[in-house]
């Protein structure tokens, strides 16, 4: 981007520079003090053109909507459309979470998320042993197509997009959601939304898995067979780095270790499904984590961007550029927020939604501040969905496309986390792919050394968290919080008993011994799973079939 | 009597939670202030944990929770313990714990609560004040 002799300015320049105020430089530096990002990355005093001058503008950033996608995957962004105002909320009953969704809508959110809770995630019903005194916990309870007929009760399917944080039962809550508006005269191309539907993270880090990795990625190319056919404005994967950064990672193994899986989902769709890469690409969707380091999320998000665009023209040979633009959700960071002075979390959450929307993130959820001590008060949700709207409104960031590009220091740092990830891919793959990386504890131990890293970092105060670590206070009562009645469960017991007297016993029974046929062969599975769900069959008379064909996954419980 | 045997803890994950950053990062800062960890992993039922702290012989269970349901399940891992007549077992709790749960949870008997912001010096330190190993 420079010629030779500007290059040749610069250095001289900088020689200059550092003689002549070198020394006052040095004296005002504090001595031994390390200058890194959250992640430990050291980052220099000043950057110049000298530290981008391999940088091509045309290969390496360019322009949005095109080639490399550095800037953006939409030619026109947030001038065009703003980023999708989408809140991940669930809690207590499918009443009560619907109630909390049309508070939201009617408060300017623009999508919606869904947080199941921990039997729904791990395929349990709310009457199973297994979920004793987790219905409603950390998030809403669903075990019937009846409960998310309540969920979605009043909420028009085809205006607003409807995303699931859901995994091993994602094809059954997804089966659900499809039956519900067939049911309501709306078709399957008009509805949109995501279902999470990422396994490989949950064994890297989410951890809620059910199968072993092999079924569980059958599950998953059985979904995206079938959405790419019959529900094309849907995601039926989000290849999530989220949970990878929340146990404890990187930045650069969020973004290394997030792209190393979608690598696994399109080599095993075409190999399993025989399917051409443009067949389904355009369909699968990300998402990522946004922390504290503010230039260190911004130039993640423009590497992740760039990198999938390089790995799917490049590697997968995918020739519809809407196979090579990647987009994606994000979510504030979770683990930054302090259940000390909880107040101090909304600031934290506001920079880290700007790092995010000068990333060009096409969906954002803001976390509540009173997220390290309970599920979300409605007051605390709707200041979060403020204050997306206050960025997205007052501040003037929407203006202009990638305003951040041509930065020495943002285009350096976006080149550092790209090359550093390729190295973290290069080594995946050496490994024989993430499946292989996954049985060997290689991700999982990564993250635990940078967890335990950091971990070490906040005690001995080489890290800052204020009001923990530095302006610590004698707290006072904390807010006010959310808590989930006990109630919740006998009611959801008792709805699920009479569904179950209701329906028809015979044709459930007659359903399920089908699916477990079809999971012995290599069929697609979704219309099986659509066909049971419609006669309301329970999410875990289902999972249970799975489970007993295919065996259940074990933490290994590495540390 | 054994008194050089090491404090032997198993820190455990009751229930469907599956966050386990905290507890692995406790794990090995026990690990690294030289006590015997058996860490069991995810999903583990309270039945489960009071087998394997019989089993491995521990002087303390290290619970955690982050999905709300800890009033059920560390009440369960208690109760356990009394039936199994091993209620010399000491058990300690962190997560994501609402302050007013936790005079109930000590009424229960649970000997302590650390919450989110606690150092790994602070968790280490109140083990060596307060555990003994068992003989």
């Amino acid at each position: 981007m420079f010629t030779e002799r500007t290059l040749q300015e610069v250095q001289e320049a900088r020689e200059k520079w550092e003689r002549e105020v070198g020394k006052a430089r040095r004296q005002k530096a504090k001595k031994g003090k390390r200058f890194s990002t959250v992640s430990d990355l050291e980052i220099k005093e000043i950057y110049t053109p000298e530290d981008i001058k391999d940088l091509d503008f045309s290969k390496d950033i360019g322009y949005p909507g095109i080639f490399p996608f550095t800037r953006g995957c939409q030619p026109t962004m947030y001038r065009g459309k703003e980023w999708t105002f989408r809140m991940f909320s669930g809690m207590g009953s499918a009443e009560d979470t619907n109630k909390r969704w049309h508070h939201l809508l009617k408060e300017g959110e623009t999508g919606l998320s869904t947080a199941f809770d921990f039997p729904t995630l791990m395929g349990y019903d709310t009457d199973s042993p297994r979920a004793t005194g987790e219905c409603g916990k950390c998030g809403v309870a669903i075990d019937t197509l009846r409960d998310l007929e309540i969920l979605t009760h009043g909420i028009p399917l085809d205006s607003v997009t409807t995303s699931m944080t859901i995994n091993p039962p994602a094809s059954i809550l997804w089966a659900m959601y499809l039956v519900v508006a067939d049911k309501s005269g709306i078709g399957w191309d008009k509805i949109g939304g995501t279902i999470q539907n990422d396994m490989l993270k949950e064994f890297i880090a989410q951890k809620t898995f059910m199968l072993p990795p092999e079924p569980s990625i059958r599950l998953i190319s059985d979904t995206i067979e079938f959405g790419t056919q019959h529900v094309p404005l849907w995601n039926p994967i989000s290849i999530s780095g989220y949970h990878i950064r929340e146990a404890g990672s990187t930045a650069i193994q969020e973004l290394a270790f997030t792209l190393a899986d979608g690598i696994a989902y399109v080599q095993d769709i075409i190999e399993r499904k025989k399917l051409d890469v443009d067949s389904f690409a355009p369909r699968l969707s990300f998402f990522f984590n946004s922390h504290l380091d503010f230039f260190e999320e911004v130039a993640k998000f423009r590497a992740a961007r760039r990198m999938w665009a390089r790995i799917m023209r490049y590697r997968f040979k995918a020739k519809n550029p809407r196979s090579w633009w990647m987009r994606f959700h994000t979510q504030t960071a979770g683990c930054s927020l302090t259940a000390q002075q909880p107040y101090n979390n909304i600031i934290r959450t506001t920079t880290e939604a700007l790092a995010a929307v000068l990333g060009g993130t096409q969906s954002l959820h803001t976390n509540a501040l009173d997220e390290t001590l309970a599920l979300p008060s409605e007051f605390a949700a709707t200041i979060a969905l403020r204050t997306q709207q206050i960025l997205a409104d007052e501040i003037g960031v929407t203006n202009t496309i990638d305003p951040l590009a041509g930065s020495y220091f943002i285009e350096s740092l976006t080149n550092r986390m790209e090359e550093k990830a390729w190295e973290y891919i290069d080594k995946i793959d050496n490994m024989g792919g993430m499946l292989a990386a996954i049985d060997k504890g290689f991700p999982q131990m990564e993250i635990a050394d940078a967890a335990y890293h950091y971990q070490q970092q906040i005690d001995k105060g080489e890290k800052v968290m204020v009001g923990v670590n530095k302006h610590v206070i004698e707290e006072k009562a904390p807010p006010e919080i959310l808590r989930i009645d006990e109630e919740v469960e006998e009611r959801q017991i008792a709805r699920l008993q009479e569904v179950k007297k209701e329906r028809d016993n015979r044709r459930v029974v007659q359903i399920l011994s089908d699916l477990r046929a079809a999971s012995k062969t290599d069929k697609n599975l979704m219309p099986y799973v659509i066909e049971a769900v419609k006669e309301y069959t329970t999410e875990q008379e289902i999972c249970d079939v799975w489970r007993d064909v295919f065996g259940e996954y074990r933490d290994p419980g590495f540390y | 009597m054994n008194s050089g045997r090491k404090i032997r803890i198993l820190v455990a994950k009751p229930g469907l939670d599956g966050h386990d950053r905290g507890v692995r990062v406790i794990a090995r800062a026990y690990r690294d202030a030289g006590f015997e960890v058996v860490y069991s992993g995810l999903h583990q039922t309270p039945e489960q944990i009071v087998a394997a702290a019989l089993q491995e012989d521990v002087d303390l269970i290290g619970l955690s929770c982050l999905s709300g349901a800890h009033m059920y399940l560390f009440k369960r891992v208690i109760e356990l313990l009394r039936e199994d007549k091993a209620d010399d077992v000491m058990v300690i709790g962190g997560g994501i714990i609402p302050e007013e749960d936790i005079p109930k949870l000590k009424k229960l008997g649970i000997k302590e609560i650390f919450l989110p912001g606690t150092t790994l010096d602070n968790i280490v330190g109140w083990v060596r004040d307060n555990v003994k190993p068992r003989c």
